[in-house]
């Protein structure tokens, strides 16, 4: 050891006793004395945050809630960086190149199982009290990864969801439907009215994935469920035909569907939303997520109740599998740690930090201690309280998958379903299809 | 510095300096944006998905290009583009360019045709996929396919109809009743699945026709209120179908009258003698209204690729060719018109020859440009038939970032890729250096 080490070392070691005294000493008397979180509020520190919301999707709600987070630590700065969709590649990229951002909210649990896998990510068990007060253990396994708790969701959208023409199911004389059976049966009766029942966004894989999904979460439960994300089920499997074939009495009803299956096909999502509530409508029904609600204000002059209203996916077999809810959403995960980022992710798990966004609207949460009045209006308030009470919650399946297989524009599960909807009637076919696309993907 | 070595003339050193001085920034733009990211794709194109460390693939990624459908039919089709476009736009860009120096509004047109180079071709895919939209209301297309369909076979009044019981049956297009019918009989003819707003104007109330002697007496009517109501009974609240076409066949099949339906649905064929008949509505009421093609279906999305990109690149081809036409020597021109020449000859065995070279640079610039073709098709197919017309440089987009996160696969299409554009470019740089 130099001589100037010497003297380093010296110097380290008498801060280190000073510090051991003012902490006796005043560590001690503040503990005693006043008993506020003033001592974590005095957390100092930046949080870097890459981040999926844009200024159209959601930048400005965010920032709300990171204001009040920065009001309650005035220390702790959180650098918000709205990168947009190709979240996934630029994490990628900044994670291959040894640079992460310090946290960032992920939308696909494939994605954060890969960074887990690579040991990137930091486990977020410090806030495991303040998660399990406010999440039921349901909610927070879509969290966990090889057994650690990495992340929450903290945005989610509820998918299990059927959104109709309320002015189409008067003319029908029909009305929301509780089991599959009856679905069917309206719809039929939606058809003699002249109006097809049903609106598919067949041109984005993604609308029939979740079509098929709601199928087989119904009929299969959670657990079945989750075994085919994972591929512990082939896509061979019995199961899969049975869900097929299932979805196949909706894809094959073609002169029910708007636009027929060629029609559909080059339907995008919002094109599907527009034609079921436009007037005079072209379809009465459409199979998707809470956030059709905002397709439908923004882009037609339909008014909630009145012109439009939601019912949940009905029931295919009795029991629990009838309220399951699948569920999109964002995960909050972590690339580091520090004082500042445990307590922004503390934070952020709270019912107070819900509430910020979910007043302002197009947010959904499973955090149980937010009231859901705090929502604006009845129509959220139906669509996300089941969020709230849902025992048993899985994430959409192909959001689970290597993205690969599950969420590649024409390729894979996207690309196999838009050839399923063109051809209904072969089950084995795409299931064959299906299985080698996957196997393949997941064999990387 | 260090001082120049002893024994070295003088001005060598400083000479070498100044050199280096002037090639550092052209050597490091170059190996930073060039050499250093072509050397890493190709390294890259032989590893797994994820990274370097212990994810040696050896030729695998090339094997999945040609074994994959997926990037099977990328090959295929970056195969017909090259076969296709150079040669359309070069011909079209020649044929206006001749054209063009014979009208007097030269400048305007070639102007007109010029203008969708200057459009980003994101925007153009995104036109014309509105132009190739299926829906005739509103793809201009297929608006115009209807104009003509229409006016060849008129659509019926009532296109969306069904039967409402198993009693009516397609007969040739149309509905026939099964039930054999007698003067003094009465046919009904439920319809169901068509919407409100579609029933004729000025319907009725349908009407249960009552049986006359020597009549054969029905309705047609919309055999539907809200919850479904009774299929095949004449209900309080059901309109009756106006100006639907009833025949009414005899036993061995042939029309022997007609009628049309009145504002009630109701219509009678009256003197009809004794026998066997069947009621029934006519096909032209069921015709179908013009669907439209699907141009952006998985079958026809590649040909609507290439028109689209053919109708930017002509102006392109126009402009070169009609530069290299004005600095043709004319007195060649008038030497053959001269010998006897027609126009044709003329074209064909001089003008062609002379601009060979001018073509050569249209053929190799929209080779090269087709090579590697990106934006339209990104722009212009829908995600459905993404993968009928799948190119090259979209495959490696899609599998490299899109989601597929594949960057081993994506690098090797790379240099796949640039392989292909190689020859050209060889070809390219030896015809610079013969100009030179």
């Amino acid at each position: 050891m130099s001589r100037r080490n010497i003297r380093a070392a010296g110097a380290v070691a008498a801060v280190v006793a000073l510090a051991v005294i003012v902490a006796a000493v005043f560590g001690g008397t503040s503990k005693g004395a006043v008993k506020t979180n003033k001592s974590v509020n005095s957390v100092k520190g930046t949080v870097t945050f890459d981040g999926i919301w844009t200024s159209s999707t959601g930048q400005k709600p965010f920032q709300a809630v990171i204001n009040a987070f920065q009001k309650k630590y005035p220390g702790v700065h959180v650098n918000y960086k709205p990168v947009g969709n190709n979240l996934p590649t630029v994490l990628a990229t900044a994670v291959a190149g040894g640079h992460p951002p310090d946290m960032a909210d992920i939308a696909q649990p494939g994605t954060i199982k890969q960074f887990a896998n690579q040991n990137k990510l930091k486990p977020i068990t410090y806030a495991n009290s303040v998660l399990k007060k406010n999440f039921s253990p349901g909610w927070l396994s879509l969290g966990k990864f090889n057994g650690k708790q990495y992340a929450f969701v903290f945005k989610a959208a509820n998918k299990s969801l059927v959104w109709y023409n309320v002015p189409a199911f008067k003319a029908a004389g029909v009305k929301p439907p509780k089991t599959f059976s009856q679905l069917l049966s309206i719809a039929k009766t939606i058809k003699s009215s002249g109006t097809p029942a049903y609106s598919i966004g067949g041109a984005e894989g993604w609308t029939l994935t979740d079509l098929f999904e709601n199928i087989y979460l119904r009929t299969f439960g959670v657990s079945k469920y989750n075994a085919l994300s994972t591929h512990k089920i082939k896509w061979t499997d019995s199961s899969v035909t049975t869900a097929l074939k299932t979805m196949g009495k909706i894809l094959g009803d073609t002169s029910n569907i708007a636009g027929g299956t060629a029609g559909a096909l080059q339907d995008s999502f919002n094109q599907s939303v527009t034609n079921a509530f436009s007037s005079p409508a072209k379809a009465a029904m459409v199979f998707e997520a809470d956030f059709v609600g905002g397709v439908i204000l923004s882009q037609t002059k339909a008014k909630a109740k009145s012109g439009f209203n939601t019912f949940v996916w009905p029931q295919i077999t009795a029991g629990a599998n009838a309220k399951a809810v699948e569920i999109a959403g964002d995960l909050m995960v972590t690339f580091r740690d520090s004082p500042a980022i445990e307590a922004f992710v503390k934070y952020l798990a709270t019912p107070q930090a819900a509430a910020i966004w979910a007043k302002q609207g197009g947010f959904g949460t499973g955090n149980h201690n937010m009231s859901s009045s705090v929502y604006p209006d009845s129509i959220t308030r139906a669509t996300e309280a089941p969020l709230l009470t849902a025992k048993s919650v899985v994430f959409d399946m192909s959001d689970n998958q290597p993205p690969a297989f599950g969420s590649t524009a024409g390729q894979g599960e996207w690309g196999l379903f838009q050839k399923f909807l063109q051809n209904p009637s072969d089950v084995k076919g795409i299931q064959q299809q299906l299985e080698a696309a996957a196997s393949a993907a997941y064999k990387k | 510095m260090a001082a120049p070595p002893p024994g070295g003339e003088p001005g060598r050193w400083s000479r070498y300096l100044t050199a280096a001085v002037f090639l550092t920034p052209a050597f490091v733009l170059l190996g930073v944006w060039m050499v250093y990211p072509a050397v890493y794709t190709i390294v890259r194109s032989f590893f797994g998905p994820t990274g370097f460390l212990g994810s040696w693939v050896g030729t695998d990624n090339y094997k999945t290009l040609f074994t994959s459908s997926y990037f099977t039919t990328a090959i295929k089709n970056n195969a017909i583009w090259v076969a296709v476009v150079p040669a359309f736009v070069a011909a079209i860009g020649l044929i206006f360019a001749v054209l063009t120096e014979r009208i007097r509004w030269s400048l305007a047109f070639k102007t007109v045709v010029f203008l969708p180079i200057a459009i980003s071709a994101f925007a153009t895919g995104v036109t014309w996929r509105i132009l190739y939209d299926q829906n005739p209301d509103t793809g201009a297309i297929n608006a115009l396919g209807r104009v003509v369909s229409d006016a060849v076979t008129p659509p019926g009044v009532l296109s969306s109809a069904l039967p409402s019981t198993s009693a009516l049956q397609t007969h040739g297009g149309g509905l026939l009743l099964k039930t054999p019918l007698h003067p003094g009989g009465v046919a009904l003819l439920g319809l169901t699945g068509i919407a409100p707003q579609d029933v004729p104007g000025g319907a009725k109330q349908a009407v249960q026709p009552t049986a006359k002697q020597g009549e054969i007496n029905g309705v047609v009517w919309r055999d539907f209120k809200p919850g479904g109501g009774k299929a095949g009974v004449v209900e309080k609240g059901e309109l009756g179908l106006p100006g639907v076409s009833i025949e009414l066949h005899s036993s061995s099949g042939q029309v022997v009258q007609t009628a049309k339906t009145a504002a009630d649905g109701s219509f009678a064929f009256s003197n009809v003698p004794s026998g066997t008949y069947q009621a029934g509505v006519g096909a032209s009421t069921f015709a179908k209204p013009f669907g439209g093609y699907s141009w952006l279906g998985p079958s026809l999305i590649t040909p609507s690729l290439l028109i689209a990109y053919i109708w930017i690149w002509a102006g392109f081809a126009m402009v070169v060719i009609a530069a290299g036409l004005a600095a043709m020597p004319r007195d060649v021109l008038e030497a053959a018109r001269t010998d006897g020449a027609n126009e044709w000859q003329v074209f064909r065995r001089v003008t062609v020859p002379l601009l060979a070279p001018v073509l050569t640079v249209v053929f190799i610039t929209m080779i090269i440009n087709v090579l590697k073709v990106f934006d339209i098709v990104y722009a212009l197919a829908p995600e459905s038939s993404q993968s009928s017309a799948n190119v090259l440089a979209f495959a490696m987009w899609t599998t490299a970032f899109s989601g597929g996160g594949n960057f081993g696969v994506g690098s090797a299409i790379a240099v796949l890729l640039f392989l292909l554009v190689l020859p050209v470019l060889l070809l390219n740089i030896r015809r610079f250096r013969r100009e030179i």
